[in-house]
């Protein structure tokens, strides 16, 4: 048992520390949530992918340097560590992108990932429908086979990045006579296509980082299919799983917070010495997911899946996120109310207890998968 | 990096599962804490025999030598089955705070070792069995006498008055013992979270009310659901620990780090082990009021939450940050 990296891997952290300390921007970027920032964000990837550091874990024919998952979780570190610009493609990078390596065709994976990687295709996820959040097999959108591909109908809400992303991905109803976890396909959607409206809709920030997806008969190829037709929700069960677990949010970003708040108490002489615990608390939660991780790592590359833990993870980094910064405006006082990184960073985190499966949802998970309880009424 | 178990480790923790599990280990707990040793001190001596206290020993004093990973190993187990005994004394603090021929007895069982440390241990454990009683007071070792006994939360933790006498050696550097000893706190602590969590899922799956198990109902799930997070994320923290003291690192940060994470987990694992259990959990009759009492014991022993929680934020305020 250790915690030791090889040549290797020192070697790929440091090459990444340098590149960021001399690429990241000085001054924020403005929020990928806005026109002019979800442009500059875009340039942000392209960037990256020039140095192949924007998806580091990806094989080489894909604009990836074929990192190890060890790897991939010390480029987070070192990526949050700098204070560098959020992943304005997270949707792709992240969820897409391990769907289309486990059930994607070789040539999805050509024609999708390269694009994705320079960020000159930004994705947005599509799941939610009006009446299915949590409960998304109650979903009703539909896909109507038509010659050589699918019409789309229906609407899709609360889509992460719609308002300015080039495509979308999500799950349709394919069988019309199916009901729940049936009948249901994986599709990737042009959103500037035939029949596609969106409707930005501003959230707690005042900026729209949601839309509303409005599909009326959009017609997608049948090589916009991932896996195969009707077997739509085991293939986003793969999604699931990595938005809940390692991949959405690593370590890295709340160890660089826990620095963060680290050094605000130590700037807030003035602040109520009670808070103190809760500085000790959240640096001590952002370390033990970092070492958890390191275990999961250790797993997975020993040749274990991720399961239901995966549940465990997205629980405790939902609720580590809200008492960092909870932690963080207490310090600052009556100061805390005015526009500053940590009200955003505050209002961010308040988002995690509800993304990826409420942890509502990954309770009855981790009780249920992990634990072995009974599967009762929801 | 392998941030896991080896084989041999994991093997290790199976064989103390297997001798523990078969040994009625509540039953010694209360036998011991009624006064009667006898059978808690053959199951020393079985433990003894498969090595668990001879592991932090250096191999010149006929232990073991081995690391504070395999240390944490047993002391987890010790904890999930609430074995009684002057363990974290004798097996994880001892060791480390003098080099002397009494550590062969420490090894081979048949020394059983009590300290006093003030300001965190000023109660001393089982110092009426123990054959070996030092306090530690700066870096000045002396021996103690047993005083009044004192009537605990965890009648397995006979605790006693400790009159120090004279000083009979010195410990330069007493933060190894006092550390190896915090991380076995934690690791005991981890231990009996787990037997908590275990102990209240059979219970949730076996009890019937309004016609259904009680483990179907959401406001049970969710609350065991919590505690498994919370001791999930724990142990990373306590083995981390354990390696930093073999290989490196902020010892006094991620053994303090360890402790408050482990601690707090197994406390909420006893108030919700209690709840889940209800009526039946609040009962002398009932072994979960032990592992409740233990709990809250050494939540406050080898240092509080406060003073590890204080030592995190010491190092963190020293720049000990990543």
């Amino acid at each position: 048992m250790d915690l030791d990296l090889d040549e290797h891997a020192r070697a790929f952290r440091a090459e990444v520390r340098d590149w960021l300390a001399e690429h990241v921007p000085g001054t924020p970027l403005p929020s990928f949530d806005t026109a002019e920032g979800f442009a500059r964000h875009r340039e942000w990837e392209a960037l990256l992918a020039d140095a192949r550091l924007s998806a580091v874990a990806w094989p080489e024919e894909y604009g990836g340097r074929d990192a190890s998952l060890l790897e991939w979780v010390l480029f987070e570190e070192e990526y949050y560590a700098a204070g560098a610009p959020g992943r304005v493609n997270q949707n792709g990078l992240f969820m897409l992108a391990p769907t289309l390596f486990s059930h994607g065709t070789a040539e999805q994976r050509r024609r999708v990932l390269p694009p994705m990687a320079r960020g000159e295709q930004v994705w947005a996820q599509a799941w939610s429908e009006p009446d299915a959040g949590s409960d998304i097999a109650a979903l009703r959108s539909t896909a109507t086979r038509t010659d050589g591909g699918w019409l789309l109908s229906g609407q899709k809400t609360w889509s992460s990045r719609a308002a300015f992303a080039d495509r979308a991905f999500g799950l349709f109803r394919s069988d019309p006579d199916s009901e729940r976890h049936r009948g249901l396909t994986y599709v990737m959607v042009d959103l500037r296509a035939e029949g596609v409206r969106v409707r930005p809709i501003a959230q707690l920030d005042g900026e729209p980082g949601f839309a509303e997806i409005f599909l009326d008969e959009v017609y997608v190829p049948d090589a916009d299919v991932i896996g195969e037709p009707g077997d739509g929700w085991r293939v986003a069960m793969t999604t699931a799983n990595n938005e809940r677990g390692l991949s959405l949010r690593s370590p890295g970003r709340f160890l660089a917070a826990a620095a963060r708040l680290v050094d605000l108490w130590r700037r807030e002489e003035a602040a109520d010495p009670a808070l103190a615990g809760r500085v000790a608390d959240a640096w001590i939660g952002a370390r033990a997911y970092q070492l958890y991780t390191y275990g999961t790592v250790t797993r997975l590359a020993e040749g274990a899946e991720l399961g239901p833990e995966s549940s465990v993870n997205k629980l405790f980094w939902s609720q580590l996120d809200v008492a960092l910064h909870e932690t963080a405006l207490d310090l600052l006082g009556p100061s805390a109310e005015l526009r500053g990184p940590w009200l955003d960073g505050w209002l961010f985190a308040l988002a995690g207890p509800i993304y990826g499966g409420t942890d509502q949802i990954q309770r009855n998970t981790v009780a249920e998968r992990l634990l072995g309880l009974p599967r009762g009424p929801r | 990096m392998r941030f896991a178990l080896s084989a041999e480790q994991r093997q290790f923790a199976e064989s103390l599962t297997g001798l523990l599990s078969a040994a009625d280990v509540a039953t010694v707990a209360r036998r011991w804490a009624g006064g009667e040793h006898e059978p808690g001190l053959k199951l020393w001596r079985r433990l003894a025999e498969v090595g668990v206290t001879a592991l932090a020993v250096p191999e010149h004093r006929d232990g073991l030598g081995a690391g504070a990973v395999e240390l944490v190993v047993a002391f987890e187990r010790l904890g999930y089955h609430g074995v009684p005994g002057p363990w974290t004394d004798t097996a994880a603090a001892l060791p480390a705070l003098l080099d002397d021929e009494l550590l062969a007895g420490v090894a081979a069982g048949e020394t059983l070792a009590s300290l006093r440390w003030d300001p965190h241990v000023p109660h001393a454990l089982d110092a009426d069995v123990a054959d070996t009683r030092i306090a530690v007071d700066g870096t000045d070792l002396r021996v103690f006498t047993p005083g009044r006994s004192l009537s605990g939360v965890d009648g397995s933790r006979r605790l006693f008055e400790a009159v120090p006498g004279d000083v009979i050696a010195s410990c330069p550097d007493p933060g190894r013992a006092f550390d190896q000893a915090a991380l076995a706190t934690a690791a005991q602590l981890l231990g009996a979270g787990r037997w908590l969590l275990d102990r209240s899922v059979d219970y949730a799956r076996q009890r019937v009310q309004y016609g259904r198990t009680i483990g179907e109902f959401q406001a049970v799930k969710h609350l065991l659901a919590d505690v498994a997070t919370r001791l999930e994320l724990a142990g990373p923290l306590v083995y981390g620990a354990a390696v930093a003291l073999d290989a490196g690192g902020d010892v006094p940060r991620d053994v303090s780090a360890a402790r408050v994470a482990a601690a707090d987990a197994a406390y909420l694992a006893a108030r919700t082990g209690l709840q889940v259990h209800g009526a039946i959990g609040y009962t002398a009759e009932h072994p979960l009021g032990l592992w409740l009492a233990k709990v809250r014991a050494l939540t406050g022993t080898w240092g509080t939450q406060a003073f590890h929680r204080s030592r995190v934020l010491t190092a963190l305020r020293a720049g000990s940050v990543r």
